[in-house]
């Protein structure tokens, strides 16, 4: 007990499986006690069956799942301290604002009295503020409304651990926006434990304070939303988060050296390369950021490939570049105002010089089948 | 020749709605018009109707209190009886079965209208009479059992008779129940009892409503299982209506009684719907 305590969740070999298909495969993973947690990944990759499984709508196949450090394998949903918030909210259509969260504290025993109900649904509409909408029908809401209410119900529990699964899906972007916000003052205010399942990369990394990053039922990385952005560890958390960059190339001389497919060979010793460990002799992809790309119209120093601008996309404070270089591909280049005045704009069909620093590049080995 | 689109929308309205249109103004609509004026009209002197305006046959309605107390009383505790065992079986159907085999029960459920209703109920009149069940029950010494011509005879026919109607509404409505929903009230704390009775109850009920009425509504009008397995002793409205028109050819009466019959109807249905409305919480939820 002791030695999980400031846990609040702790997955231990976890493996979901439905018949012969694997959902979910080997987790471990800690959660600290007034963690922000983000499951993020492509769907399908089993981030709402890790959620229901701590919710207790689902048994692991193997391995045992901790909240607050006691094991929760075979306890039932209505027992244990966590509350959810539903991917479509699963509003009680025939209870009110008030009813629909007053619902848990209604469960709890020994009772609640009546004012103290109405005090903490108060509070909790007050915190989303809901306030003034308490005797409305749930189909006379909006669905941004309707968002708000199913967090009022589950917060108005006080949980240990909150599960939100894709709760901002539904929204618009400038509503989903304000929400984002909102949910993280809302945590830090609570001080409670935040799970949140998302398939969008910019959801988990400015609302999170800890980013999962799962695929095919694994984990692939966790970390800090930065130190998942600017050292991926594989070649699928940088594609999967923000966009990225590959070039195709060899690794020589114990990994010092990238001969790259035009022929050219860059030094490899800044470099980073996933796990901190050095780069094989073998085939390499190297992974940069759009914004790491340097463009110019006249050949810079340092590593230079030379192409043409396929498409410019202006993005309002950002321009997005294509450029098509010969032997290596199309490439994404990023240039914020500052870049190339927005008089002086690189325009379709120009030749340019594209480089990168050194120290942008991601090495990652080609896993051999 | 091109028609425009409107005139081409309203004439494809027409061809759907025409046939059953019409059926419904030449079978239902004049028909009760039919009722509605012999009901205010006098007996003619061999029988029949004879054109007046009198409200006499409604004043008359008195005579035959006894079949409406007894109708009314029937077709609620029919339903009623209806329900509770259409219930759990359709929550079973609904809810708990595996899907591949939900089919093959649910055509089970309707196979009894393969035959006709009179059939079965003579079925039964033979199962329940001496012959059957009580025959089988002496043999194993248990001796006087009486089974036909009781009220609970009766009850067992309606509810058999009616199982279905009841049944496949209250089903619909339970398929259609987010699942979603009940794993909230876990969530909240609810245990499965506290959800059934807070969540899943209170959401089919559109469709307990709508087997309740219907049910309710069909009885009012039932007068052959009481007749077969009740011993014909009650008289229900049904029994009056046959007696009134078929036998002593009292149509102006009988007309009265089924334009109140219809009220009744009307009244029953509108209070049903009210409900259903205030229970679930909105009017978009439909009666099914
Ligand atoms: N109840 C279930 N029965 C069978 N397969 C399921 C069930 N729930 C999820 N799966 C499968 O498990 C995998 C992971 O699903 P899920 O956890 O919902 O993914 P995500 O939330 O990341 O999109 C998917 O392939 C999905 O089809
Ligand atoms: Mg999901």
């Amino acid at each position: 007990m002791a030695l999980t305590s400031s846990n609040d969740i702790e997955f231990r070999s976890v493996t979901k499986k439905y018949g012969a298909l694997t959902a979910v495969s080997d987790i471990n993973l800690s959660i600290s006690k007034g963690a922000f947690l983000a499951l993020l990944g492509p769907s399908g990759c089993g981030k709402t069956t890790c959620l229901r499984m701590i919710g207790g709508f689902e048994q692991p196949s193997e391995g045992t799942i901790h909240i607050a450090g006691r094991e929760m394998n075979g306890v039932a949903a209505y027992h244990r301290p966590v509350n959810m918030v539903f991917q479509h909210y699963a509003l009680f259509p025939h209870f009110n604002v008030e009813q629909n969260v007053a619902y848990g504290l209604r469960q709890m025993r020994p009772r609640l009295s009546r004012a103290e109900i109405s005090r903490r649904v108060g509070e909790a509409l007050a915190m989303v503020r809901l306030d003034g909408f308490a005797g409305r029908r749930i189909h006379e809401m909006s669905g941004g409304q309707q968002q708000r209410v199913a967090l009022a119900r589950a917060i108005v529990n006080r949980p240990s651990v909150l599960l939100l699964d894709e709760p901002l899906a539904a929204l618009d972007k400038k509503l989903r926006t304000a929400m984002q916000i909102e949910l993280q003052t809302l945590q830090r205010e609570l001080g409670i434990t935040f799970v949140l399942v998302t398939h969008d990369q910019e959801e988990a990394l400015s609302m999170a304070d800890t980013v999962c990053v799962m695929s095919a039922g694994r984990i692939r990385q966790l970390g800090a939303p930065q130190e998942i952005y600017d050292r991926p560890a594989d070649l699928f958390v940088a594609d999967f988060v923000g966009k990225t960059n590959r070039i195709e190339a060899v690794a020589e001389a114990g990994g010092t050296v990238l001969r790259l497919a035009d022929g050219s060979a860059m030094s490899s010793s800044a470099h980073s390369t996933g796990g901190g460990a050095g780069v094989p002799n073998g085939k390499v992809t190297i992974a940069i950021r759009p914004e790491k790309m340097r463009m110019s119209r006249a050949a810079a120093p340092g590593p230079a490939f030379k192409g043409r601008v396929t498409h410019r996309i202006f993005l309002g404070s950002v321009t997005e570049y294509a450029v098509a270089v010969p032997g290596l591909g199309d490439f994404l280049v990023t240039e914020d105002r500052n870049g190339l005045a927005t008089d002086n704009m690189v325009s379709p069909g120009e030749e340019v010089f594209l480089g990168f620093p050194p120290e942008a590049a991601h090495v990652f080995p080609v896993q051999q089948p | 020749m091109p028609l425009k689109p409107q005139t081409r929308h309203k004439l494809v309205t027409a061809l759907l709605l025409g046939p059953a249109g019409l059926w419904l103004f030449f079978f239902l609509v004049l028909p009760f018009i039919a009722i509605l004026v012999f009901s205010v009209g006098k007996r003619g002197p061999v029988g029949g109707y004879a054109p007046a305006f009198t409200f006499e046959q409604f004043a008359n309605l008195g005579t035959r209190a006894a079949a409406f107390v007894n109708t009314l009383e029937l077709a609620p505790v029919g339903a009623f009886s209806c329900l509770l065992v259409a219930y759990p079986v359709a929550y079973y159907l609904a809810v708990k079965v595996n899907p591949q085999r939900r089919l093959l029960l649910l055509s089970l459920v309707v196979a009894p209208f393969w035959t006709s209703l009179l059939m079965r109920t003579y079925a039964w009149m033979y199962l329940l009479g001496g012959r059957g069940i009580p025959h089988l029950l002496e043999l194993v010494g248990i001796e006087n059992v009486r089974l036909i011509n009781t009220p609970g005879a009766v009850l067992l026919g309606i509810v058999y008779g009616y199982l279905p109607l009841m049944i496949m509404p209250i089903y619909v409505s339970l398929e259609k129940l987010d699942r979603k929903l009940l794993e909230a009230s876990y969530d909240l704390g609810a245990k499965p009892i506290g959800t059934f009775f807070r969540v899943t109850l209170p959401l089919s009920l559109p469709g307990v409503m709508t087997g309740f009425a219907l049910v309710t509504i069909l009885l009012l009008g039932e007068y052959l299982i009481p007749q077969l397995l009740g011993g014909g002793k009650v008289f229900f409205i049904g029994n009056a209506l046959v007696d009134l028109f078929l036998q002593s050819r009292n149509w102006p009466f009988g007309s009265a009684i089924a334009v109140t019959l219809v009220a009744v109807v009307v009244v029953i249905l509108t209070i049903a719907m009210r409900l259903t409305w205030r229970i679930a919480g909105t009017r978009k939820v439909d009666l099914v």
